[in-house]
């Protein structure tokens, strides 16, 4: 069953800006979605309309089948939005925050609080339920959000930059948490610019860009699309002229670090085979960029180059 | 969304809206209790002593309604304003908008809120009255239907304020310079039968007019203007005020793009 179904989806803001241009998306029950653009491409207008806060100008969205113009309440009871900007009253005590959101999606106080204390205990915010929001640190306001957004127990869970300004743990656990709720049986369609945790998080994958989808395809099949990929290593002498190799592309950074361009079809055995033969000694190696990373920038600036009519 | 769940997101916003007047009661409830009891003592005291009767009643106890009802326009129209207003400023309005609430839900409920803190200062008011007058109520009724009138009336104005509101600047331009002027030239203070003929006939288009006066006769039996039409004209303008705010809710004007 599908959670989420754009169909022809545009966006032309009253300044004329047009957001969107004809998107369509098809996001399954139980997946876990990246949407990942660079600013300006559209992923918050996106999010925007698919949470009723933003009027769209043409097409139709669905959430578990139900449209949200025509069966607007069954639709938005479905939907659990975590923004990528704070959004609650900076005076609202957490608790309240909590309870109050419950009730607007009318669930009755008694239960509203356990579920409202449920969540505030599961993201570690629980000591903090007497403090005003205001007085939350930036880690712990974008916790309270993601509890909000829970707190009606939605089947769809869309969060817009939820690790953004996050410290290196947190997020780990951010991420922990978010797996743990979809392997529940949540769908997550996320939106991020780390790219590494689109990576390691989800499955499937949609790319868009200048208001057009421009990639949608699963994870896997995307990063096979990768041809080439630039690896940096630090080597145990000092060069003063990259080394030649045949078929690969190499250039020195500075003396001691060396960037080689490998295409996926060659065995990296080759290059050290190569650079032993010359006497160059290796000390590490890494990735120059996450994968995705770099898979991104090519879509992105082919689509540049195409003016955007991909 | 059933009934019941419209039923509970809707005591969601009146609790919520209650809770926060009540949590900053300095600025909500202390200071008309304090001005209100200053117009007591200066005005009803210490010069309508002077002024001797005004509509056949003492000074003080024709001005306690006016003032009672001042307090209820001000009150319940500032409560919605700027706390509707403050939800789009810090966008916790999203947290309503991403929700199945109806519109209609939203509306009542921000009206809701207004009505009780109108009354509720309403009877503050009243009751500090008491120190200075002796009220008796002739007409429950009338009473307690045209203060819930205006009560409303004035929140769901305080609503479409708040709605085209784009800074805190815009929150207070109705009310400084629409609602006070009002209020004062609204028969608070004197009767409108005083009034030249040209003057009266102006202030019978002041709606202020029409609700102090309805209030009066609800508790001292007397009225410049006739009652039953009074009370359907305030029903009629807050249904009609309804619909407009209902509309641009729907619509989203200033609140969705």
């Amino acid at each position: 069953m599908s959670a989420l179904v754009l169909r022809d989806v545009r966006k032309i803001y009253g300044n004329g800006v047009e957001a969107l241009k004809g998107i369509s998306l098809d996001v399954q029950a139980g997946e876990f979605f990246a949407l990942l653009g660079p600013n300006g491409a559209g992923k918050s207008t996106s999010i925007g309309i698919i949470s009723s806060l933003v009027n769209k100008t043409a097409g139709s969205v669905e959430i578990f089948g139900h449209d949200l113009d025509r069966d607007r309440v069954a639709a938005k009871r479905r939907v659990g939005v975590v923004p990528q900007e704070f959004n609650f009253n900076q005076f609202e005590k957490v608790f309240d925050i909590l309870v109050t959101q419950a009730g607007f999606y009318g669930i009755p106080a008694i239960k509203a609080r356990q579920r409202a204390e449920f969540y505030l205990r599961k993201l570690g915010l629980w000591e903090k339920r007497e403090s005003q929001s205001r007085m939350l640190s930036g880690g712990m306001k974008r916790r309270l959000m993601i509890a909000r957004a829970l707190v009606h127990d939605p089947d769809l869970l869309i969060l817009d930059e939820p690790t953004a300004g996050v410290d290196i743990e947190l997020r780990r656990s951010m991420w922990d948490f978010l797996t743990e709720l979809n392997q529940q049986g949540k769908t997550i369609i996320l939106t991020t610019h780390y790219l590494e945790e689109a990576e390691s998080l989800c499955r499937r994958i949609a790319i868009i860009d200048r208001g057009r989808i421009v990639e949608n395809t699963d994870m896997k099949s995307l990063l096979e699309k990768l041809h080439i990929e630039t690896f940096v290593l630090d080597l145990a002498a000092p060069l003063d002229v990259a080394p030649q190799i045949e078929g690969l592309v190499l250039r020195l950074r500075d003396q001691r670090t060396l960037e080689v361009e490998v295409p996926k079809t060659r065995a990296l055995n080759d290059l050290f085979a190569a650079l032993a033969s010359q006497g160059i000694s290796v000390l590490s190696m890494r990735n120059k960029s996450n994968r995705l990373e770099e898979l991104f920038l090519r879509l992105v600036e082919r689509n540049l180059d195409t003016g955007g009519a991909a | 969304m059933s009934m019941h769940y419209q039923w509970v997101a809707f005591q969601t916003i009146v609790v919520k809206e209650i809770r926060r007047f009540v949590r900053i009661w300095p600025q909500t409830l202390l200071p008309p209790a304090i001005t209100m009891t200053l117009y007591f003592v200066i005005f009803g005291n210490l010069i309508g002593s002077r002024i001797g009767d005004m509509g056949g009643f003492d000074y003080m106890q024709f001005i306690v309604p006016g003032l009672v009802m001042m307090s209820v326009i001000q009150n319940s129209y500032g409560n919605v304003v700027s706390s509707f207003y403050s939800t789009k400023f810090q966008r916790s309005i999203e947290e309503m908008l991403v929700s199945p609430m109806s519109s209609t839900t939203i509306l009542l409920g921000y009206v809701a809120g207004g009505v009780a803190r109108g009354i509720c200062v309403g009877l503050i008011v009243t009751l500090l009255s008491l120190f200075f007058t002796e009220l008796q109520v002739q007409h429950v009724l009338v009473t307690i239907l045209v203060v819930v009138l205006t009560a409303v009336l004035f929140s769901i104005g305080g609503f479409i304020n708040a709605m085209f509101a784009n800074k805190f600047d815009d929150v207070a331009i109705i009310p400084t310079f629409v609602l006070t002027p009002l209020t004062y030239l609204g028969g608070v203070f004197y009767s409108i039968d005083l009034l030249p003929e040209f003057w009266r006939t102006v202030s019978l288009f002041n709606p202020v007019v029409y609700m102090v006066n309805t209030f009066r006769y609800g508790l001292l039996g007397v009225s410049d203007v006739d009652v039953l039409g009074s009370l359907a004209a305030i029903i009629l303008f807050t249904g009609g005020l309804f619909a407009v705010a209902l509309w641009m809710l729907n619509r989203g004007v200033g609140i969705r793009q």
